[in-house]
């Protein structure tokens, strides 16, 4: 048995705890304190963690009770907007406010502009104007005059890394290649194509998908002064880190963290583009503390679009070849990608097939345009990647004529795979898959073709420690207050809290109320990488043991009762002699005191079953060859998470998940004007995604397993369910039709077009 | 948006009067209206609402014609049983437009006269030819979403589902004028070709209400067809669309008519294919043969090649769908 232990603990308790999932179950040490609560695993007995619980604030979203920064409106409040860049490479020469500030109800009109820095974008906030009304803000915009002197620009990856391209930023547009992990040289790579019993050598290209997160990014600020002089700034911000935003404030502003109270209770999404204290939130402060008023600023949806991140394009150039049996044995990645202005775009090709022996080489090139800025989303690189090596496995099994899922199983070492694609096959109906592209009884001999496909994602198990705890209040009226800082932006972190923290307790989970986003509560995550599930989880079991463990001290003298004889089960105080008491009854007991505690989270475990999550998903889909649409029929997504605290709120991600995936497949991109350099569709009416009348039958499965990482067994699941989409329904036109789309997305025109060149290639 | 004075009108005669003072703007539904007043497209001083004239709601069948009201929205019209019995083209065309929550608010009359959506004309920082520039930046710029026919001077598509359908019925829309004085205007006289005049879509004058879509009934209505080809089920504007009517005498065609939608600057009739269809029964074959015929004289730009095979394909469906 491995040993499993906590660093720098004194250690006096050890358990065995059983991990895995059904048919390949592990037993590992895990020594602890006495006092801390056993590790949950297969063998822990729940009270609600793993049923269907609805979110606690589900009712307050939906009868719009919640209140999101958007709808945050402070007596006297001022409106803030930016002015914006309107050409994409050159000079600013002049800012005139004059005319702005003139004008009735302004209060305030600013540079925030340095007249050295080059335009690098059509989309760069140059002024900032703050007005009585959101109208008068909009005729303030448009009065500030903004001269500038035009330079060229380049807004595609293909212009920017031509000879004679404009340059962007202080050196060549494309960056020097990223070499990955463990390359070898071109030679090697090419010898080992010529062994391979079949080869392929193809690009793929991904397009610039915007994160539009249903609430544009924003901040309402009031900066306050007391009796006493002393300043203090309230801030409500639509954001993914309370604390970033705070610790961003404090330097932007000067101020103490005790100065600063960020509050995000309700949050419209934010897919990796709302970290930290951005334009919205620092100027809005500024103007607030210069005019003495509320200050609002949100950004408009166009701006959203323009400025606030993106998810980059990609052109991947892959040489991959396997062997007979259908063993990879190379793979070369060349891609080049474009965040824009930030020289930070690869698509990584996170490879989730690495057989010993395998030759790779990957090389990355970041290109400089003069576009919006990337920033991270949702499973940063990994779409991209995914599109492109998933369908090049396909392709190679192909050749083989070998089943697309076994030729992975091959090559894949994830313990659950196999399962989770045997699964996938019963619940999409794979033995119905067309035996070769284009030909067969799903795809049929009509216009309409049918066909199935599959892809695979790995990710990682992210979260830990990092100064998180929970605070945890039991009254004596029986509730049971939870709170934690951190924010929750739409993937149900609050209930995840509260549910954990009160299995762990044992109370009625009626009884929880759960407060989160305000930076005067313990420190918590910023969402990004998948890391609140896993931080949170655990830090709310341990929370919750512990606060259990309080609320027996302080309750066995009055009931008479050894404290250590005591335990909660299921909503009930139990002695060991047999007596019980309901929760409610046992809480008036406390009479006017309540339960307090903060409990800080433990560190991960050195070493759980898995440090990664993974999933398959299996695509239906019908291509209609006369007219080049695609309707997808069905996907099934399977996915592990480690321990499902509530199966609704998984269910919500990879929904979540599965829908960005199908958008980015078939209908979202931002469409660049060469000319003009401008984003051609800033809006969600020619920026298209996906909508309800579009999607399929989902079915999502949550595959149970016990990872022992952390307290709570929990892995994560916000990033991992948008990767393999794309490329699942790619392979699945590939076997309606017997023809490869290898664009994004995956429009009529494409579909058309890869069927010409098809026809064309076959006369 | 700039601001402006809103008026309710209690008559389209009164909201004809205040819309011809200059700057004045009338409003059905408001939803192409408003679009284009937060873009500064539009900047009228004045919004005249005709949303409490009375009776301006109603649709209604006179002398075997349907008059549509300029109240009433595309959600009434597809539901309207003697509109889906008679005029079918026309009542799917509507419900097929747009998405539940706006065809609940926009009105079909309001459909007919939307302005394009070509996103250079969309962009108030842009100056297309349409807006007085030097030239269609489509041409040498992204034209996915852009005219395969008449397209080289200005390469919008015309946006409205509605009409290429009403057309089929060979309709017409009835207005007012400020000075009281009205007129008919068939639709085919209604919209306007980029080479008459870049910088309108239809003829109307200013402060010209129209007060009905008259559309008169004809042999082969009630299974006329209208197709319209989305990138997204709702929504959207189409990539192409069309809409078919054939008069049949046994299996035999006695009469047809094609109208494109999205495919030109305004409404496209297909003659040359219609006179193809006459006197002969309705197969594959000669829906496949007549389809071919409306795509020859097409023009596709750099990026909308796809839109002749997609609108070829559909064009035959439509015909089939039509008999
Ligand atoms: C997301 C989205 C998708 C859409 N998809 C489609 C689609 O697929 N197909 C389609 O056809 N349309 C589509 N539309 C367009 C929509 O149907 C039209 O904007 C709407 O029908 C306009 O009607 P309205 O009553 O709102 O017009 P308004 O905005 O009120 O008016 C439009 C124009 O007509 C003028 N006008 C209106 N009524 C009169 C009158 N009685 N006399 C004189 N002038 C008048 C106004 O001055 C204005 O210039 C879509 C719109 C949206 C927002």
């Amino acid at each position: 048995m491995a040993s499993n232990s906590r660093k720098n603990v004194a250690l006096d308790r050890e358990d065995v705890l059983k991990l895995g999932f059904a048919g390949n179950v592990v037993e590992k040490r895990v020594t602890r304190k006495d006092d801390e609560v056993r590790p949950w695993d297969l063998e822990t007995k729940f009270q609600y963690v793993g049923t269907r619980v609805p979110r606690f604030d589900g009712l307050a979203k939906a009868t719009g009770r919640a209140k999101y920064t958007y709808d945050v409106n402070l007596p006297g409040m001022l409106y803030a907007r930016f002015v914006r860049t309107t050409v994409a490479a050159g000079t600013v020469k002049e800012i005139d406010l004059s005319k702005a500030l003139a004008l009735p109800g302004v209060k305030a009109a600013e540079q925030v502009w340095d007249l050295k820095n080059p335009v690098r974008y059509a989309g760069q906030a140059v002024a900032v104007v703050c007005c009585e009304t959101s109208e008068q803000c909009d005729d303030a915009v448009r009065a500030v005059k903004v001269q500038y002197e035009r330079k060229p620009h380049v807004v595609t990856v293909e212009d920017a890394i031509k000879d004679d391209a404009p340059q962007v930023g202080n050196r060549k547009n494309a960056t020097e290649p990223q070499i990955g992990r463990n390359a070898v040289d071109v030679e090697e790579i090419d010898a080992a194509l010529k062994t391979a019993a079949a080869t392929v050598d193809v690009t793929y290209r991904t397009q610039v998908q915007t994160h539009t997160a249903l609430e544009t990014h924003g901040t309402v600020a009031h900066f306050t002064k007391d009796a006493t002089g002393a300043e203090k700034l309230y801030v409500w911000a639509s954001t993914q880190g309370t604390f970033t935003v705070r610790e961003g404030l404090c330097r932007a502003l000067k101020l103490e963290a005790n100065q600063v109270e960020v509050i995000s209770e309700f949050v419209g999404g934010g897919f990796g583009a709302k970290f930290g204290a951005d334009e919205t939130a620092i100027w809005a402060a500024r103007l607030s503390k210069k005019t003495g008023a509320p200050v609002k600023l949100m950004l408009t949806r166009k701006e959203e679009h323009l400025c606030t991140g993106n998810r980059p394009d990609s052109v991947q150039h892959v040489r991959a070849g396997c062997d007979k049996d259908g063993n990879l044995v190379a793979w070369h990645v060349r891609n080049w990608g474009t965040g824009g202005v930030v020289p930070n775009a690869g698509a990584r090709n996170p490879m989730i097939y690495t057989p010993r022996g395998m030759k790779t080489r990957k090389e990355e090139f970041a290109v400089l345009t003069n576009c919006g800025p990337q920033a991270a989303m949702r499973a940063p690189a990994h779409p991209q990647g995914a599109f492109a090596n998933e369908q090049v496995v396909d392709e190679l099994a192909e050749k083989l004529g070998m089943d697309p899922i076994a030729f992975r199983l091959k090559n894949d070492s994830y313990k659950q795979r196999p399962a989770q694609y045997e699964l996938g096959k019963k619940l999409i109906g794979w033995e119905r898959r067309n035996p070769k592209g284009g030909d067969g009884p799903l795809a049929g001999t009509g216009a309409r073709k049918r066909g199935l496909g599959v892809a695979a994602a790995t990710w990682g198990v992210n979260g830990g420690a990092d100064g998180t705890a929970v605070a945890i209040v039991i009254s004596p009226d029986g509730t049971v207050e939870v709170r934690n800082g951190c924010q929750d932006i739409g993937t149900g972190t609050r209930t995840l809290l509260g549910l954990t923290a009160g299995e762990a307790l044992g109370c009625p989970k009626e009884k929880i109320r759960v407060r989160l986003g305000h930076t005067t509560d313990p420190f918590g995550p910023a969402s990004g990488g998948s890391v609140t599930g896993p931080t949170l989880s655990a830090a709310g079991v341990e929370a919750g043991h512990a606060a259990k463990l309080a609320f027996l001290r302080k309750l066995g003298p009055k009931l008479g009762v050894e404290a250590s004889s005591l335990d909660v089960v299921a909503g009930k105080v139990t002695s060991k002699d047999g007596k019980s008491w309901s929760w409610d009854d046992a809480c008036r007991q406390l009479g006017v005191e309540s339960v307090e505690i903060t409990h800080t989270r433990g560190e991960n475990f050195d070493a759980g079953f898995q440090g990664t999550v993974g999933g398959v998903q299996l695509a239906e889909v019908e291509v209609d060859t006369e007219t080049g649409f695609v309707r997808v029929i069905k996907v099934v997504a399977i996915q592990d998470a480690g321990t499902v605290i509530n199966r609704l709120t998984f269910e919500s991600q990879v929904l979540g998940g599965v829908i960005q995936g199908i958008s980015y497949a078939l209908y979202e991109n931002r469409w660049m004007d060469r000319r003009s350099g401008f984003m051609l569709n800033p809006n969600i009416e020619s920026y298209k995604i996906a909508g309800a009348a579009d999607m399929p039958e989902i079915v999502t499965v949550a595959f149970d397993l016990a990872n022992g990482l952390n307290s709570a067994g929990v892995s994560g699941l916000g990033e991992p369910t948008v990767i393999p989409t794309a490329p699942a329904i790619a392979n699945a036109i590939a076997n309606a039709t017997g023809v490869r789309v290898r664009e994004l997305p995956m429009t009529p025109d494409r579909v058309l077009a890869a069927l010409a060149a098809a026809k064309g290639g076959a006369k | 948006m700039k601001r402006f004075e809103f008026v309710e009108a209690s008559s389209l005669a009164q909201a004809a009067k205040l819309a011809a003072q200059p700057n004045g703007a009338v409003r059905a539904g408001g939803i192409d209206l408003m679009d284009l007043q937060k873009e500064h497209l539009a900047e009228p001083d004045r919004v005249i609402s005709i949303r409490r004239v009375p009776g301006a709601a109603e649709i209604r069948e006179e002398g075997g014609a349907l008059v549509i009201g300029p109240l009433v929205t595309l959600a009434q019209l597809a539901s309207h049983p003697v509109a889906l019995a008679k005029w079918k083209a026309v009542a799917v065309a509507a419900g097929e437009a747009a998405s539940p929550q706006v065809r609940n608010q926009a009105t079909v009359i309001g459909n007919l006269l939307q302005r394009p959506r070509c996103w250079y004309f969309r962009n108030e920082l842009l100056q297309c030819a349409r807006k007085g520039g030097p030239d269609c930046l489509s041409q040498e710029g992204e034209n996915r979403y852009h005219a395969i026919f008449e397209n080289k001077d200005c390469a919008i598509v015309h946006a409205s589902n509605v009409s290429p359908a009403a057309m089929l019925f060979d309709g017409s829309v009835k207005t007012v004028k400020a000075d009281g004085s009205r007129r008919e205007i068939p639709l085919a006289k209604l919209f306007v070709k980029p080479e008459v005049d870049i910088t309108k879509e239809h003829v109307l004058e200013a402060g010209e209400v129209v007060e009905a879509l008259v559309l008169p009934a004809k042999a082969g209505g009630d299974h006329s067809s209208f197709l319209a080809a989305r990138e997204k089920s709702a929504f959207d504007w189409p990539l192409f669309s069309l809409a078919v009517r054939l008069e049949m005498s046994g299996n035999v065609v006695k009469a047809a008519q094609i109208v494109f939608g999205a495919a030109a600057p305004t409404p496209l009739r297909r003659e040359k294919a219609e006179a193809a269809l006459v006197g002969k029964a309705i197969d594959e074959a000669t829906a496949r043969a007549a389809a071919a015929l409306c795509f020859e004289d097409a023009t596709p730009m750099t990026q909308n090649g796809y839109k002749v095979a997609m609108g070829t394909a559909l064009t035959a469906r439509a015909i089939l769908a039509a008999v």
